[in-house]
């Protein structure tokens, strides 16, 4: 009979209290009509099955009759049901987007098999964390470890695909062999590489990416053997890869063996090549790492003069995420994390509310014989409801926001997509929204529910409950503190993007049009063939109407190279690379610093007469002499010899700084060089591809005009990444102005929902007060002491947020100073604005109660209850 | 039609159990184990109510007025204070009739196309 009992739990209490004796009495009967084991077994099976199936239909009787009632009573107060669903509807969409960029960025698994077996290797010096990996250096330390089950390395590519329409710039990587097993992922189509195809020397052999097989050649099986001219070289396909891999960007179309003469192993400071391992099982990452370490501290021995300082970085292929970008999600989060808070407590705090009104009906109804269970599920079926609605409504707004939030994804994680609402995502959304309601449809019930009390019936209607309004007052406390850690968070962001906007980049973007000429080796391997392609182009581009300059730099400013750095040794001094003697390394065409709007400091510029048998010159940027020859000035400097890029040279010249890297990185050592001044297929990399052209019209406009010029010169080379320089200067601190303006929405949400909250409680008080309001009036009181009590108690609310809510913001700052640049945690401004802002909010939610209670008519007041 | 009978009309189809349980409560007041038998009885064994499916239905037409709990209850000695007894209620009376009503309709209906219920 326990075991009974026991299963009748699964029902309802009140239908237990109810019924269950008698169900009891019916099993009973039942059983001693059964004699036998079988049948009395048959009779156990038949009654689970029974009580199961009964008591889910009962507790789906009573959600449909709570759900019904709680319908009838939200559209009774449908101002209320609105402003609780909008409330949650705002939290759960702000965390639920948060949550699916930082769960795509940094929590999903990569997707290759075993994801967290794999590692990537790196050098390190002591002024870089992480540096790419010279040639001879892998090649060394790979030989030397047996922590990995294998080992590949690879480096980011690019090449004209040409020979089937239109010339077609291309994105890749070379990769070794290894690299593709140690992934550990197939061809869709055909092979993958193989040892021979890394021989130098060997016939080009090619892998295309799903997206280029489709776009290219049409899906068309038939391709696997077919040859393709890549940067004019005759490369043959060999193999189609899936459709998701993406490696190591999502932009790479297609992969090529990565060969290396037998030059490359003796160069160790020729550094841009990554390495990914797969872990050995059993092998731990500290073991790893540490091993990494002995075998970095050997190589130093071995090499003293080459590897001086230069140790082993290992990072978990997942944790290759800039701290930057690291840092920028989890001050997303917790923004997120601080709207839904403020969200909740805005709930909790209209639940409670609510439950205070609606004493006197659960008081009576208790009476009347309600049971407790039944009244405590009707209010959860409530604040469920509302937490679904909401839910569901924020699980849109978060759909709708997440593309918007695609800015944030570091462009450097081999993921295939953009980050969307999925069903991860939508877990999460559940959990929260669940949560939400469950949570905070407690607090009034704990504070409310508390058992047949009669007191409800006794109080009438005025009575507030002095212990339940404090809690309510530190729930709206709580909502002022988040919201002014939102607001000074989003400030000092602000003005961080500010101070980083109107860093002067060092040249003058206004009217200049960039773009890409990839000139393929070998076409133009020589010297000459390229200055006279520069020549042509040049010449014919300044010809057009409203053109003021026109020149070609081996990269761009602030565009995708952003390193490209060189030794540089003064005096015959050997390198020390610990102490970073080095400087950008760019080539130029004349005009260049002209054409991009750099001020000459001293000096001249390049000149055609700087060709490859007369004396090796360059021009310098000031940083560079503040680095090398800090007692020395612009003009005192002319004429000065350093060695860079194999060869001495002399100073011509010297210009101001450009911030190569970026507007939030300072200037450095910058060192330009004549194009012609450089050996016959030497340095190919630093060729000389990015196109500069000033225009006093729209530069935009000039773009086909070019196209033109330089299909006329060359027709089988493809023009790529044009842009103005306005662009490029604008994407480098586009990450930051998304981020700044999510941070932003977020705070606008927690200003708007704390002023709510602020509003919700007032009114509350002022409509719990009406009768002591009327009765002071009725005394004598003038408005203006009524007023005064109001303006009193919002005044309190606001100084109890405002004073953590800076002391915690304050920390907020501190804990994300990477991200202000040069912008102090405590800036004075931003605080004060938020001051200020904070007095509004709560000004805002005081006025509206204010006038209601400015309005009472004390007579009417006096009569009511 | 009457009011009672528009109402009556709005529960129809009844659920099989609901009908069962308005029949053995129609002659005299009766507590649960007493219907379960009265309809095992009246159907030759072929329906047996589960005590759940009994008392999620008597709540059910409880709420909706079909049935009462009836004030007195049995003489003491035939008494069992665990016991609950209901009674049929005048709604429950017109719901039960328009119930029957409908399954004859129904019945004449099979018939007038040939299916001659008892004789197959």
């Amino acid at each position: 009979m326990r075991a009974y009992r026991l299963l009748l739990r699964l029902y309802p209490v009140s239908f237990r209290n109810e019924y269950g004796e008698e169900m009891t009495e019916v099993f009973e009967r039942r059983r001693r009509d059964k004699s036998n084991v079988v049948s009395r077994a048959a009779l156990w099976m038949e009654t689970i099955a029974d009580v199961i199936v009964n008591a889910l239909a009962v507790h789906l009787d009573i959600l449909r009759q709570d759900l019904r009632y709680v319908a009838r009573t939200l559209r009774r107060s449908p101002g209320f049901a609105t402003t609780a669903i909008l409330i949650v509807a705002l939290g759960i969409g702000a965390t639920t987007a948060a949550f699916s960029v930082t769960d795509f960025v940094l929590l999903r698994p990569l997707p290759f098999p075993a994801p967290d077996r794999l590692v990537k290797l790196y050098e390190r010096s002591p002024a870089y964390g992480r540096i790419e990996l010279s040639a001879a250096n892998y090649r060394d330390w790979k030989q030397a470890s047996t922590v990995f089950e294998s080992i590949g390395l690879y480096h980011a590519a690019a090449g004209n695909l040409t020979g089937r329409g239109e010339p077609l710039r291309v994105e890749g990587a070379a990769v070794s062999a290894d690299l593709f097993p140690t992934l550990r992922v197939q061809a869709l189509l055909g092979r993958l590489f193989v040892e021979s195809d890394d021989r130098f020397g060997a016939q080009g052999t090619l892998l295309l990416s799903y997206r280029l097989w489709q776009t290219q050649f049409g899906g068309d099986p038939t391709v696997v053997g077919r040859h393709v001219l890549l940067d004019s070289e005759s490369f043959s396909i060999i193999g189609i890869m899936p459709r998701e891999f993406r490696f190591p960007t999502p932009d790479a179309l297609y992969w090529t063996p990565l060969r290396f003469p037998d030059e490359m192993y003796v160069d160790r400071s020729d550094n841009w090549h990554y390495g990914v391992g797969r872990l050995r099982d059993g092998v731990t990452f500290d073991q790893a790492r540490a091993e990494m370490q002995v075998i970095a501290a050997r190589s130093q021995q071995e090499h003293p003069k080459e590897n001086k300082d230069v140790n082993a970085a290992l990072f978990r292929f997942d944790d290759d995420v800039a701290p930057q970008t690291e840092l920028l999600l989890y001050a997303l989060c917790g923004a997120a994390a601080c709207v839904l808070l403020i969200a909740c407590a805005n709930l909790a705090n209209l639940l409670l509310a609510r439950a205070l009104e609606r004493r006197r009906e659960l008081a009576v109804r208790t009476a009347m014989g309600a049971g407790r269970e039944r009244m405590i599920r009707q209010l959860m079926t409530e604040s469920l409801l509302l937490a679904m609605c909401g839910g569901a409504i924020g699980v849109a707004i978060a759909y709708a926001a997440v593309p918007l939030l695609n800015r944030l994804v570091p462009l450097t994680l081999p993921l295939a997509s953009a980050p969307t609402v999925d069903v991860r995502v939508l877990a999460f959304a559940i959990a929260l929204t669940a949560v939400t309601g469950l949570g905070f449809g407690l607090v009034p019930m704990l504070r409310i529910g508390g058992g047949g009390d009669f007191a409800g019936l006794r109080e009438g209607a005025r009575a507030g409950g002095g212990q339940k309004e404090s809690v309510r007052s530190a729930l709206v406390v709580l909502e002022i503190v988040a919201s002014i850690v939102l607001l000074v968070s989003a400030g000092l962001l602000m003005r961080a993007l500010w101070t980083i906007q109107s860093t002067d980049p060092g040249f003058r973007s206004e009217g200049v049009l960039t773009m890409q000429l990839p000139l393929p080796m070998p076409q133009y391997e020589k010297v000459a063939t390229r200055e006279a392609f520069y020549a042509r182009v040049t010449e014919q581009v300044k010809a057009l109407p409203g053109i003021t300059g026109a020149a070609f730099v081996s990269y761009l400013p602030m565009g995708r190279m952003k390193g490209g750095i060189w030794a540089v040794s003064l005096d015959g001094r050997p390198v020390n690379r610990a102490e970073n003697q080095n400087a950008f390394l760019r080539y130029v065409t004349p005009g260049y610093f002209a054409a991009l709007g750099v001020p000459f400091k001293s000096g001249r510029d390049v000149s055609p007469s700087d060709a490859q048998g007369r004396q090796f010159v360059a021009v310098i940027s000031e940083s560079f002499i503040r680095r090398y020859w800090p007692n020395e000035t612009a003009a005192s400097v002319l004429g000065r010899h350093f060695t860079f890029a194999f060869d001495e040279r002399t100073v011509v010249g010297v210009v101001g700084d450009i911030r190569m890297r970026g507007l939030e990185r300072e200037a450095e050592p910058q060192v330009y060089l004549p194009s012609p001044q450089v050996k016959d297929g030497w340095i190919i990399g630093y060729v000389p591809r990015g196109f500069v052209v000033r225009a006093s019209t729209p530069p935009e406009a000039i773009a086909p005009a070019i196209r033109a010029i330089v299909g006329s010169v060359d027709p089988s080379l493809p023009i790529y990444d044009v842009n103005t320089l306005v662009d490029v200067v604008d994407r480098d601190t586009a990450s930051r102005a998304t981020q700044l303006r999510v941070l932003g929405a977020f705070a606008a949400i927690a200003f708007v929902l704390a002023a709510v909250g602020i509003h919700g409680l007032l009114s509350f008080a002022v409509s719990q007060r009406v009768q002591e309001i009327g009765v002071r009036m009725a005394l004598g009181a003038q408005s203006g002491d009524i007023l005064a009590m109001i303006v009193r108690r919002s005044a309190w609310l606001a100084l109890a947020g405002l004073v953590p809510g800076i002391a915690l913001a304050y920390v907020a700052g501190q804990s994300m100073r990477a991200l202000l640049v040069g912008v102090t945690p405590a800036d004075p401004a931003t605080f004060a604005a938020v001051g200020a802002l904070a007095i509004v909010m709560t000004l805002a939610g005081t006025l509206m109660p204010t006038l209601r209670a400015l309005r009472v008519d004390p007579i009417k007041a006096i009569r009511t209850d | 039609m009457t009011d009672l009978q528009r109402e009556a009309e709005s529960f129809l189809p009844l659920p099989p159990a609901t009908f069962h349980i308005l029949l053995a409560v129609a002659d005299e007041d009766r507590h649960g184990y007493a219907v379960i038998q009265d309809v095992a009885e009246r159907t030759g064994g072929a329906l047996k109510l589960s005590a759940g499916t009994l008392y999620r239905s008597i709540q059910r037409m409880l709420e909706h007025g079909l049935i009462v709990e009836p004030r007195e209850r049995p003489a003491p000695h035939e008494d069992d204070e665990r016991r609950r007894y209901y009674r049929i209620t005048p709604l429950g009376t017109a719901v039960a009739n328009a119930e029957a009503r409908r399954l004859a309709q129904l019945v004449r209906m099979a018939r007038a196309r040939g299916f001659a219920p008892g004789r197959a």
